[in-house]
């Protein structure tokens, strides 16, 4: 179980989102998991073994690596990726829902139930309306929360987002104060901003997705609401009321009622 | 065979569990199997190269190591996760026991065209008879085994904790030593992350025990105040209909030795089946 098989589960959920969310996506695979595996993982590789304190006392250097890394960069974005794609594993169990009841309805022999068979069921997509909206919604919400929490988390980790070259430890058992040198400072910086700017174009078009479904779903609703006349139903119960009228203007001539011809 | 394995085979068994037996599997395979390979191995990567006691003498550092890690938290949670999803299989092997049955079946009626057994393949099985005490027997193995596991690491790393610093006085180490854990903060945070989603797994499945014990108790009500209109599987119900055919055709076929036939095969005769010669 590793990022492909991630890859694999959320490639499904890819039919059912709008364009936004693929576009999203697909950011989400080549420009952070894949960045993370092919060249991240790398970079952050001898971080312990490279970290060197001036001292030869045992444990200072494992103990102020403790102090200085808590979390791992690296794992902090491997836990930020997993957290931020699983919402749209809620999308796919409530489309996985959906189909299962139109496989039932179809299988009752159901005369709503327009599919001729079952593989058009599984190949259908649907639309982002009524309560899967909500579901869709939410799941953006939670993505937009994790990866703002997570954010926050690393710059309040790390005071910012530049890996220092060189940096003072003084926890016991280290002797006094103790220089302690970074490897690879400067490349992580690099990746660090990468990674963040990335993470900021993910936020910005979940937020984009957000107000796209959210314009969606208020115009759908003002068609609705100031189109009365377009909905069938009602046009049916105008036609008979207009034929009950014609019938009473034929059958008595005397009235001429002049102004409902529509 | 690997992770990725265990997924393909735990993944068939998916489409016949509840909806709470799916969301308790995608846990299992994102929070925590896909964490601990790429997440936590990594942070536990180096845990002997970098454990450091503050001597020089020979073979203390790898006493040391021993003596406060008798068996390592990955490999403790690597077997944690095999041993939980296992039960799972006790179902699957119920559900292609039942499979090879109906295949049997359409065999002898006759209906052993391809179509047919493909449908046999691909249709849901209802969690009811038998297939419900399996299915409830693998839960509750689930849950002995996560509390089993929980409780041994509770009795081997006491507090869940990662300490920065243990001293150590066993042999060959002079005196009590001083010795270093890499990484103590990370590791916590994802030991206690691990106890987190292993807890979540727990009420996962205290709440589909739950669930599949009222449901049981509901259909058996319905079934008590509404008898003749338990439904059965399709199958089941192929099964009596299959039957009937064979006693209406030995009816037909032998009056006379009709009765010897069926004292001699008293599984031929069901309770609800009529029988005009008897």
């Amino acid at each position: 179980m590793d990022w492909g098989a991630l890859q694999t589960i959320l490639g499904g959920v890819n039919k059912h989102s709008t364009s936004i969310g693929k576009i999203w996506l697909t950011v989400l695979f080549i420009f952070r998991i894949m960045i993370l595996v092919v060249a991240a993982e790398r970079v952050w590789g001898d971080e312990q073994d490279d970290f060197i304190c001036n001292t030869l006392q045992p444990g200072c250097k494992n103990v102020c690596y403790d102090h200085f890394f808590p979390i791992s960069h690296i794992r902090l974005w491997a836990l930020q990726l997993i957290f931020v794609s699983t919402p749209a594993l809620l999308v796919a169990m409530h489309v996985a829902y959906r189909r299962h009841e139109k496989k039932r309805q179809f299988r009752k022999g159901d005369q709503k139930c327009e599919y001729k068979d079952i593989e058009e069921i599984r190949k259908q997509r649907f639309h982002i309306e009524g309560s899967l909206w909500w579901t869709y919604t939410s799941s953006i919400f939670f993505r937009l929360v994790f990866e703002a929490v997570f954010m926050y988390v690393f710059y309040f980790m790390y005071d910012g987002f530049r890996m220092p070259r060189l940096m003072k430890c003084n926890a016991w058992p280290c002797p006094n104060t103790v220089d302690c040198f970074v490897s690879r400072p400067t490349e992580k910086t690099v990746f660090t901003i990468f990674m963040i700017a990335v993470s900021s174009i993910c936020i910005l078009l979940n937020v984009a997705e957000l107000c796209y479904l959210l314009t969606k779903f208020f115009l759908r609703r003002s068609k609705k609401a100031g189109n009365p006349k377009h909905h069938p139903n009602h046009e049916n119960k105008e036609e008979t009321k207009q034929n009950e009228m014609n019938e009473l203007i034929s059958d008595s001539c005397q009235n001429t009622v002049i102004g409902f011809s529509s | 065979m690997n992770w990725a394995g265990l997924y393909t085979v735990l993944s068939g068994v998916n489409r016949h569990s509840t909806a709470i037996g799916r969301i308790w599997l995608s846990v299992i395979f994102i929070f925590r199997i896909m964490v601990l390979v790429v997440a936590a191995e990594s942070v536990w990567g180096d845990e002997k190269s970098a454990f450091t006691c503050n001597t020089q003498q020979p073979g203390c550092n790898s006493v040391c190591y021993d003596h406060f890690f008798p068996i390592s938290h990955i490999r403790l949670w690597a077997l944690q996760l095999i041993l939980v999803t296992t039960p799972a299989l006790l179902v699957a092997m119920h559900v292609a026991y039942q499979q090879h049955q109906e295949k049997k079946l359409l065999v002898l009626t006759g209906h052993a065209d391809p179509k047919h057994m493909e449908e046999v393949k691909k249709h849901k099985m209802r969690i009811s008879g038998s297939l419900w005490w399996t299915y409830v027997c693998s839960v509750v193995f689930r849950l002995l085994f996560e509390a089993v596991f929980m409780y041994i690491f509770y009795m081997l790393y006491p507090g869940y904790q990662m300490v920065r610093l243990v001293k150590c006085e066993a042999y060959p180490c002079p005196n009590t030593v001083d010795c270093f854990i890499s990484r103590p903060t990370e590791k916590t945070i994802f030991t206690v992350f691990m106890l987190v989603t292993s807890s979540i797994c727990i009420v996962l499945n205290m709440a589909e025990l739950v669930y599949l014990v009222v449901r049981a108790c509901t259909r058996r009500g319905q079934h008590n105040s509404n008898p003749p209109s338990g439904k059965g599987s399709f199958y089941g119900h192929k099964l009596s209909e299959y039957k009937q055919n064979e006693i209406n055709q030995l009816l037909t076929e032998q009056d006379g030795s009709l009765k010897d036939m069926l004292r001699r095969n008293p599984g031929l005769q069901e309770k609800g089946d009529r029988c005009s010669a008897c």
